[in-house]
């Protein structure tokens, strides 16, 4: 029996071995394959596109190379997150909604292959910096690639959610982080 | 994406002919009990929205809400074999067709008196042909709801293939070179297998007995109970296996390359008027432009489903072409056709024939030897920028004559360059990449150039649309590269518009002229003219170009072209900032694609289109060595970044009833040269190969 790797997923405990290859599952396999978590996407598998990116303790990270013992312990939120933790009044499924309807009412992919890594990109700089500039977003965006030109849309869509959150929550550093 | 999710035929314009080929309503509707109606398309979603744009046309011309219409999904089984999708010509083609479907539909429900579609059946022969010339109630353009697609993908459904987990799911992988010509080092190969089979020593020793390891020829595939060691056994592998190849000796990296010494197919591609002795006063202009291999750069790699039933062989793919795809499979694994059913998934977005079509064949090459068991087969991203078909490096040649500013006497342009087009469905022999690599191969196929008719390939937009007494342009079409090509967005038309509009900046530059009214004085065509002078409006072109002169390193430049000579208008403006590398600080596009059936759309398409040309245009370029392309991740291989973006506006111009045009290809080329010639207003150094980098810059400079 494969230790137990124990965190919390989308705002429930896990406690799961890994199938396969012991001491070698990545976090985004285990999502995908074992628990059918399957909004987060493999784009490269050499963190270099963005494409599969989750949050953990609230940064955003690339999960195609992240043992899933490096998350032990941690709190992992990937876009599932936001229908799954509603109501339970984590800053990060409401942060996730947020952007959801900002992305819908911006049209804001063509494909929309790699958006899932994007909303998670973006809420964990809306968590951290609720007021960010142009340049901030841009900078935050930039471990996400995307191809279709879509990238315009996408700016607009978070700098949108960024000023409904604000509006959402009057004193932004008082949210609940869990 | 090579589509546009815009356009729709005129009602005057004659029958469609993807209705002449499928005349009869129950080729594109089905309508059932509780009220749901079904629409076919033989056209597949790549990112550009074309299923939200046909369902807005079936639910005008039928009256009905859109949520009660399902765009049933791509299969060989039941769709209307409608070709590829590509080309812009998705909402032409397949848009005109539903709106004569349901227009019939609704005049049949009228007629009959029915409470409602689902009592149609019962009180018509669905099999009826479609009568097109029923008057169809003009469109509704009015901003919509928004992609339902895009609202179940930002909240998390798993709607890609990728996603799909169908009960007993076993996983493959590809062992391949990286060089199409390469071949599997023998002895090593028997030690592998041999390790392989023993599973005693080493990480093999660990591997469950589910692995099996498949060779046939050059083909070399592994199969494994779940994704994780599918991975990890082709990581082994891929390590341990050796192939060897020959080197080429081609340099294709520049205009000055081994271009004229490669075989070559050479042909007059147009010629019209009569050339002229040159007059005394007639003044020569002559310059080599080069554009480099391009990727497709999916960010998704490319992937299908393949299972092996008694009834045949069911494909899953995001294949532009699920019908050509299923001919060449069925060639390729020798069996009839009807025994292959190809079913289309959205994949990443698709800008042309990437990976797809040879990935299914993967599939169905090695679920072969699982026969029962559905199989997904996936690329990994060195698999899919080594393996895809590249957009093939162009070299052009343009030289011209002018009689006075506002007569060409003569114009050549000469282009050098694989073929365009290496699709599947059309040659004798499939066009899958495993095909030629069994035991038993089919041939490579050489990329051949499309007709003219259908838009040519690298010729596309050779032909300029300025006056001139003589036009010629050649051809040269490289054989034996040991490079796949095969088409991407705009095809030729990306190289051949870079150039011609950069030499068209060069001729105004060298005769003291504004570039803009150069253009305008040699053009004839109304709609052409006006989408210059709207632009020169909308970015007050001549005050600007002025106050940049005095900003360092800021320049503006323009281009303009009509996508493939008779589809949309579009001219480019772009606003550059030289500083350690060229910076696009704003792009302003003007297009006039006829009559538009989903702005946003339309507008999305252009933009995207003229974001990637930047991309193409500042950063990419395939790099090969004697034995492998080695642009095969995202650090060898960079795209546009969010820092790097441009401001776009998009214009577009009031369509009236003109016949819709698509809007994907227009302004790839147009953007590319209004790059180079705002480079050029910024620096005066006029580079003629992409990509735009410091080091073009500096080898320009001389």
């Amino acid at each position: 029996m494969a230790a137990l790797t124990r965190f919390t997923l989308n705002g429930q405990t896990q406690a799961l071995s890994a199938q396969g290859i012991q001491g070698q599952a990545l976090l985004l396999d285990v999502l995908r394959n074992q628990l059918g978590l399957r909004a987060t996407r493999l784009g490269c598998g050499q963190e270099q596109c963005g494409a599969c990116h989750v949050l953990v303790d609230g940064r955003s990270t690339p999960s195609c190379t992240l043992p899933l013992w490096a998350v032990e312990g941690r709190k992992v939120v990937t876009l599932e997150g936001a229908a799954k933790i509603q109501g339970q009044g984590l800053a990060e499924a409401a942060v996730l909604q947020i952007l959801q309807a900002a992305f819908v009412a911006e049209q804001a992919a063509q494909c929309g292959f790699c958006t899932s890594g994007m909303l998670i990109g973006a809420a964990a700089l809306i968590l951290q910096n609720p007021q960010p500039t142009d340049l901030q977003v841009r900078t935050a965006l930039d471990r996400h690639l995307c191809r279709c030109g879509a990238h315009n849309r996408i700016l607009r869509a978070v700098h949108r959610a960024a000023a409904e959150w604000v509006v959402s929550f009057k004193k932004p550093s008082q949210v609940p982080h869990d | 994406m090579t589509e546009s999710a815009v356009s729709l035929g005129a009602a005057q314009t004659p029958c469609p002919a993807s209705l002449k080929n499928h005349p009869r309503l129950s080729s594109w509707l089905r309508f059932s009990a509780d009220g749901r109606v079904g629409v076919f398309t033989g056209k597949v979603e790549l990112g550009q929205g074309i299923l939200h744009a046909l369902q807005r046309i079936a639910a005008q011309a039928l009256a009905l809400d859109a949520q009660h219409i399902d765009m049933l999904p791509t299969r060989t089984a039941h769709s209307p074999d409608e070709g590829m999708t590509s080309g812009s010509l998705s909402v032409q083609d397949s848009g005109t067709a539903i709106r004569h479907a349901c227009t019939q539909a609704r005049a049949w429900l009228l007629q009959t008196g029915a409470a409602s579609y689902a009592d149609l059946p019962g009180l018509i022969d669905m099999d009826q042909p479609v009568d097109w010339t029923l008057p169809s109630t003009s469109l509704d353009t009015a901003q919509d709801a928004g992609r339902e697609d895009l609202r179940r993908i930002f909240h998390g459904h798993a709607d890609f293939i990728h996603d799909l987990q169908p009960e007993g799911l076993l996983h493959g992988r590809m062992l391949r070179p990286r060089e199409l010509r390469a071949q599997l080092d023998e002895a090593v190969w028997t030690q592998v297998a041999e390790q392989f089979a023993a599973r005693q020593v080493g990480p093999v020793a660990a591997w469950p007995a589910a692995l099996q390891l498949v060779r046939d020829g050059q083909c070399v595939g592994v199969i494994a109970p779940s994704e994780a060691w599918a991975d990890a056994a082709a990581q082994v592998l891929h390590r341990d296996l050796k192939w060897q190849v020959q080197p080429h000796g081609l340099s294709l990296m520049d205009s000055q390359g081994t271009w004229e010494k490669q075989i070559a197919e050479t042909q007059v591609f147009h010629e019209s008027g009569a050339p002229a002795e040159p007059g005394v006063s007639d003044l020569q202009f002559s310059a080599d432009y080069f554009r480099p291999y391009l990727h497709h750069a999916s960010m998704g790699p490319s992937c299908a489903l393949a299972h092996w039933t008694p009834e045949g062989l069911k494909v899953w793919s995001h294949s532009q072409g699920v019908f050509a795809l299923r001919r060449d499979l069925a060639l390729a694994l020798g069996m009839p056709p009807e025994q292959v059913e190809v079913t289309h998934v959205r994949g990443a977005g698709c800008y042309g024939h990437n990976g797809a079509d040879d990935v299914a064949f993967d599939a169905a090459w090695l679920a072969r030897q699982c026969p029962g068991r559905p199989l997904r087969m996936l690329w990994s991203r060195a698999d899919e920028m080594a393996w895809s078909p590249l957009s093939p490096a162009m070299r052009m040649r343009v030289s011209a004559q002018l009689h006075t500013d506002h007569e060409f006497t003569d114009w050549q342009h000469e282009v050098w360059s694989q073929g365009h087009s290496a699709r599947p469905g059309r040659a004798a022999t499939p066009a899958l990449l495993g095909s030629w690599q069994t035991a038993h191969p089919f041939p490579a196929l050489e990329p051949i150039n499309v007709a003219a008719a259908a838009g040519a390939g690298a010729e596309r937009n050779a032909v300029p649309p300025y006056r001139s007494a003589h036009v010629k342009v050649v051809a040269h079409r490289l054989l034996g590269v040991p490079l796949r090509s095969s088409a991407m967005r705009a095809l030729g038309a990306h190289g051949n518009v870079f150039a011609a509009e950069s030499f068209m900046d060069e001729i105004a530059h060298g005769r003291g002229l504004d570039p803009l009214a150069f253009r305008l004085g040699l053009l004839d065509d109304p709609r052409s003219c006006e989408v210059l002078r709207v632009l020169a409006a909308k970015i007050n072109w001549s005050a600007r170009r002025a106050e940049l002169l005095t900003q360092e390193g800021w320049g503006l430049g323009l281009a303009f072209a009509r996508y493939k000579s008779k589809g949309a208008y579009c001219a480019v403006a772009a606003e550059v900032e030289v500083t350690d590398q060229v910076r696009v600080r704003r792009l302003t596009v003007v297009a006039d694609i006829g009559q538009v059936v989903h702005a946003d759309g339309a507008v999305s398409q252009l933009e995207g289109g003229a974001i990637q040309s930047t991309s193409w245009a500042l950063k990419e370029v395939v790099r090969f060595d004697a034995e492998k392309i080695s642009t095969q991740d995202w650090e060898a291989y960079p795209i546009l970044r969010f820092s790097e973006v441009p401001a776009v506006d998009v214009h577009l111009m009031p369509g009236g009833e003109n016949p819709s045009l698509g809007a994907g290809e227009a302004t790839q080329g147009p953007t590319t040269a209004a790059i180079a010639n705002a480079v050029f207003h910024a620096l005066g150094v006029r580079v003629r190969e992409l990509p735009l980098t410091a080091e073009a810059i500096q080898r320009a400079m001389g």
